[in-house]
């Protein structure tokens, strides 16, 4: 057994092992960008997963052999045992989670990474300055600063993916945390940990420690606070820019433990998450700069707040029913409020009694409906709505002055007419469903509040408009009912 | 109030103002609506059409006696002779080439409103009757030209021989033009088309015809119609008109300009040179046709065999189709004039498509309306209206380069002094950069949350460095290494499976 793990040919198996993980992780994200390949993507991705913990542990366990380390049998168990505590937890969790509830669990796991990374970057430091890794030099100061940004970008990671966790199940304000001077806040912020940084690489031995505890304190006040300034109806950027930057401080990490798989995958996954966000802010029209920033609709005065809309008209379930068996083509805009109130099964039984009756139905989703990229496509696709009549705001927004009815389920900023209209409005601008084009749009509603952007919806007075008020998945209960 | 529909009065017309469905939509907004007997029998309406859906048929005295009446063509002078004073008349009423109609409406004390004066502005086009009745018209040309033509129009290999596709020229690509470019097109022939607009090349191309382009300077229309061109640019276009015509099995013209008779485009020559079976629909006859062999609502054949139709009820032909489409334009109208739903007609003059079909309001003529400037084309006097964002365009290509430059030494400065070690990390960092920015760039929309879940998981990967850490004789570093290794742990099978969990939903029907 010793024999095997001195041996010099072991460094190259496992080396050969990462690199073949690194290209099964980047299959994996390859394979994830169409709908047919996705799962075979998925497969990639946990057999690269698989090799490359069992090649850590054959070189943990060679590790073991040299230096003034613990017996290997109890390294051995150490990890298993938590890993196996870990893979119960992730997995039950993986298997409990409404579908609603994806975008807390996505939020919550980021941060798992945050706090992990911190930790690898703190026994790293402490490792190079007692152990027998101690290294010299332009090395040592290189090794310092890679742990110093390990280290930063994880806690940064761990307390914004905590607060949008907060923030997305509605156990903290989703409001933005607008304090004065927060740009001056956060640019101090990273003032004094470059400052810190000055300190903290000439310093030997334990004194070290005492800048890179400082600075671990500003970072995790840095992103509490950085997403805590976001509005909830962001959070679907904020939270793949998490994703963002959870996969760079893998990457930091693999540069203080210099371990090349570490590199190549916190990369892609940092850049594809940047990109993804950048996608995502791009679809609203807004600059990515300004929503990292924080403080959505705050600036800007909310247009129209005392203005007189008119009125707006009700509508009961059946006559929604009615107005939907004498329908040809129907359109469905969902948004974040079917989400909350649980109605995706409804809907999608709805759909498929209306086309059994030759209704043509489909979905017109926004880029930035709900509260993750691609929520409503989750939740169709959970209630089992076939996904070539699920369809992206671009396909569908030509089509809605030949659609006889439009059903807007928990929607509302993304289908507001303000945006294209009201140039001072603070959503001016964003690309919206265009569904007052079409002959009849009901919209669900609990009342007549304002959605996130707290800006008034001139769609609900429209003269094509219909209000139905109540809980989504009620009313659509009834209409399900009603049509028989 | 009360609308009236008559009968058509014009001898052959088919047309009725509102069909059945058109006039109960004109009783939803509030008004009583009375059909004269017969009015709809041409356009496949009976009477039992009209009172199914719930709307009075009476006699003509009832109808001419109404508040409001809509009809299809001009009123004659004895229709105007039993409108009430007052009373509002909606037609197709060719105000710019009748002016002694004009006078006599408004003589007679009525409202006269032209529907063929609607300004051609986006929000006016629900009511554009031009446009409507131009696309059945284009369609008809073509099938008039079909059934005139002996042979087909689409091209064939057969056994007994080879077919060739039908050549088919429009001229004007207007919606009639392009309403018959696309008729032919899906009949199989090959189409080109002209018009002196440049602009709407595109437009015909998009509806599968070539478009044929002259030699010359062109002007672009900023009243939505086509202009009459100056004599240089008429020679220039004479020459390819003539090309164009000899080389087509079948011409349709369409070139119209607004209140003066149609240009000649065709000339004698032309149609003589032009091969026997030849087919022409001048779709302009009304006005004075765009070829010179044209008669008015005639089938001419030529000595050498040309066929030229001449039918000015190309619409009408369509009886049923047109007619539903004028109803719905009317609809479309009196919805913008009745802005309460109440069936009260009010006037607003302040409205640039109300004032621009009035013709005459209460005895006085307010012929012609002053001209409205349309969206057809970007204006030709205000170039420096870019569509693009000011915005976007500063950034000064120079700073860029500069920064490019400070990177490249920095960059230069930090290798040259870094390990080597470093640096080879450093390529693996970059190169993987760019693997993940392009792998990601074309992801479908909808799997954007797995595929957050999916790299949410491959980054806890960091238990790999956990792991590494846990077999340090440090206490401390043992424990941190653990608890990393832990919730990385969650992370991984969370991830993994929840990713797995969601993609097992997606399916196709």
């Amino acid at each position: 057994m010793s024999d095997f793990l001195t041996s010099e040919r072991l460094p190259g198996l496992i080396q050969a092992a990462y690199i073949v993980a690194a290209i099964l992780f980047i299959a994996a994200l390859a394979g994830l960008s169409k709908h047919e390949t996705a799962r075979r993507g998925n497969t990639f991705g946990m057999a690269g997963m698989a090799l490359a913990l069992g090649a850590t542990l054959v070189l943990a366990a060679r590790n073991s052999q040299y230096g003034d380390q613990r017996p290997l049998a109890v390294t051995l168990v150490l990890i298993v045992v938590a890993m196996a505590i870990g893979a119960v937890i992730g997995a039950r969790r993986a298997r409990t989670v409404e579908m609603t509830g994806m975008p807390e669990l996505v939020a919550m796991l980021h941060s798992f990474v945050g706090i992990a990374a911190v930790l690898v970057g703190f026994n790293s430091y402490l490792e190079a300055n007692h152990g027998d890794g101690h290294l010299e030099g332009s090395l040592g100061t290189i090794h310092d600063v890679e742990v110093f940004l390990g280290v930063f970008i994880g806690a940064v990671t761990f307390t914004g993916s905590i607060v949008a966790y907060l923030k997305l199940s509605a156990k903290m304000t989703s409001k933005p945390l607008t304090l004065p001077g927060r740009h001056l806040l956060n640019l101090g912020i990273l003032v004094t940990s470059a400052l810190l940084l000055a300190w903290f690489v000439p310093v030997e031995g334990d004194l070290g420690l005492v800048p890179l505890i400082a600075m671990t304190a500003l970072a995790l006040l840095l992103g509490f606070h950085l997403v805590a300034a976001i509005g909830g109806g962001d959070m679907p950027v904020v939270v793949s820019m998490l994703n963002s930057y959870s996969g760079w401080a893998a990457a930091a990490a693999g540069f203080m433990l210099s371990n090349d798989l570490l590199i190549i995958v916190g990369s892609l996954v940092g850049s594809s998450g940047a990109i993804l966000s950048y996608i995502m802010c791009k679809a609203m029209n807004r600059s990515f700069v300004s929503v990292i920033a924080g403080g959505f609709g705050s600036d800007g005065a909310v247009s129209g707040e005392d203005r007189d809309y008119g009125e707006h008209r009700e509508i009961q379930a059946d006559e929604v029913a009615e107005l939907l068996a004498h329908a040809s083509s129907v359109v469905i805009t969902p948004g974040y409020g079917m989400a909350v109130a649980q109605a995706q099964y409804p809907v999608a039984e709805m759909t498929k009694k209306l086309r059994d009756k030759g209704v043509e139905v489909r979905f017109g989703i926004h880029p930035v409906a709900g509260r993750l990229p691609g929520h409503m496509n989750v939740l169709l696709a959970e209630a089992k709505v076939p996904y070539d009549i699920v369809l992206e705001m671009d396909e569908v927004n030509d089509d809605f002055p030949d659609t006889d009815v439009v059903l807007v389920i928990g929607a509302n900023d993304t289908v507001n007419p303000a945006a294209l209209e009201e140039p001072g409005s603070p959503i001016a601008g964003m690309p919206v469903l265009e569904v007052w084009n079409a002959k009849d749009v009901v919209v669900f509603k609990r009342s007549m509040a304002t959605g996130y952007a707290g800006v008034q919806n001139p769609l609900f007075f429209k003269d094509n408009t219909q209000m139905l008020f109540g809980d989504a998945k009620d009313k659509v209960n009834e209409i399900v009912a009603a049509l028989g | 109030m009360r609308i009236g529909i008559p009968r058509e009065s014009r001898p052959g017309e088919t047309l009725v103002a509102a069909t059945a469905k058109t006039a109960s939509q004109l009783a939803a907004l509030g008004y009583d609506v009375v059909v004269e007997q017969g009015a709809g029998v041409a356009a496949d309406q009976p009477d039992t059409a009209y009172t199914d859906a719930g709307v009075r048929v009476g006699p003509a005295d009832d109808v001419w006696s109404s508040d409001v009446v809509v009809k299809v063509n001009a009123p004659t002078d004895d229709e105007i002779a039993r409108l009430r004073p007052g009373a509002t008349v909606i037609a197709l009423l060719a105000p710019a080439r009748s002016p002694e109609l004009v006078e006599r409406l408004s003589a007679a004390g009525v409202t006269a409103l032209a529907m063929d004066a609607v300004p051609r502005i986006s929000r006016a086009q629900s009511m554009d009757v031009l446009s409507s009745m131009a696309n059945v018209a284009g369609y008809r040309a073509v099938i008039e030209a079909a059934h005139e033509f002996g042979r087909l129009f689409t091209g064939q290999v057969t056994a007994a021989g080879k077919v060739p596709p039908a050549r088919v020229f429009v001229v004007g690509a207007g919606v009639a033009g392009l309403a018959a470019i696309g008729a032919a097109g899906s009949l199989g022939a090959i189409v080109r088309a002209f018009d002196v607009r440049p602009e709407v090349a595109e437009q015909v191309e998009s509806m599968g015809a070539e478009f044929v382009t002259v030699e010359m300077e062109q002007e672009v229309s900023s009243d939505g119609y086509a202009k009459e061109m100056t004599a240089e640019q008429e020679a220039a276009t004479a020459a390819m008109y003539d090309e164009e015509a000899r080389a087509a099995d079948i011409v349709i013209t369409t070139a119209l300009i607004p209140g003066r008779p149609a240009p000649q485009l065709v000339r004698a020559e032309t149609v003589a040179a032009m091969r026997p079976g030849s087919v022409i629909v001048d779709m302009a006859a009304a006005n004075g046709g765009n070829v010179a062999a044209t008669v008015k609502d005639e089938r001419i054949v030529t000595d050498n065999g040309v066929t030229v139709l001449g039918y000015t009820d190309l619409a009408g032909r369509l009886a049923a189709q047109t007619s539903q489409l004028y109803g719905t334009n009317i609809v479309n109208l009196l919805k913008l004039l009745t802005p309460e739903k109440d069936g009260q007609l009010t006037l607003d003059m302040d409205d640039v498509v109300q004032r621009g079909i009035t013709v005459s309001r209460d005895g006085s003529t307010m012929w012609p309306p002053p001209p409205v400037q349309v969206s057809a084309a970007p204006a030709a006097a205000a170039p420096a209206a870019r569509p693009e964002p000011v915005e976007k365009k500063p950034v000064d290509p120079r700073r860029k380069l500069f920064a490019a430059a400070l990177a490249a030494v920095l960059f230069a400065l930090a290798a040259a002094y870094s390990p080597p070690s470093f640096l080879g990390h450093f390529t693996v960092f970059a190169l993987a950069i760019f693997v993940g920015y392009y792998v990601i760039s074309n992801v479908a929309h909808a799997l954007h949350t797995p595929l957050m879940s999916e790299t949410n998981a491959i980054s806890g990967i960091i238990l790999v460095g956990g792991i590494l850490q846990v077999g340090s004789d440090n206490l401390a570093v043992t424990i941190l290494a653990l608890v990393a290794v832990l919730v990385a742990s969650i992370n991984i099978f969370g991830g993994f499976l929840v990713t797995a969990r969601m993609l097992q939903m997606f399916r196709k029907d």
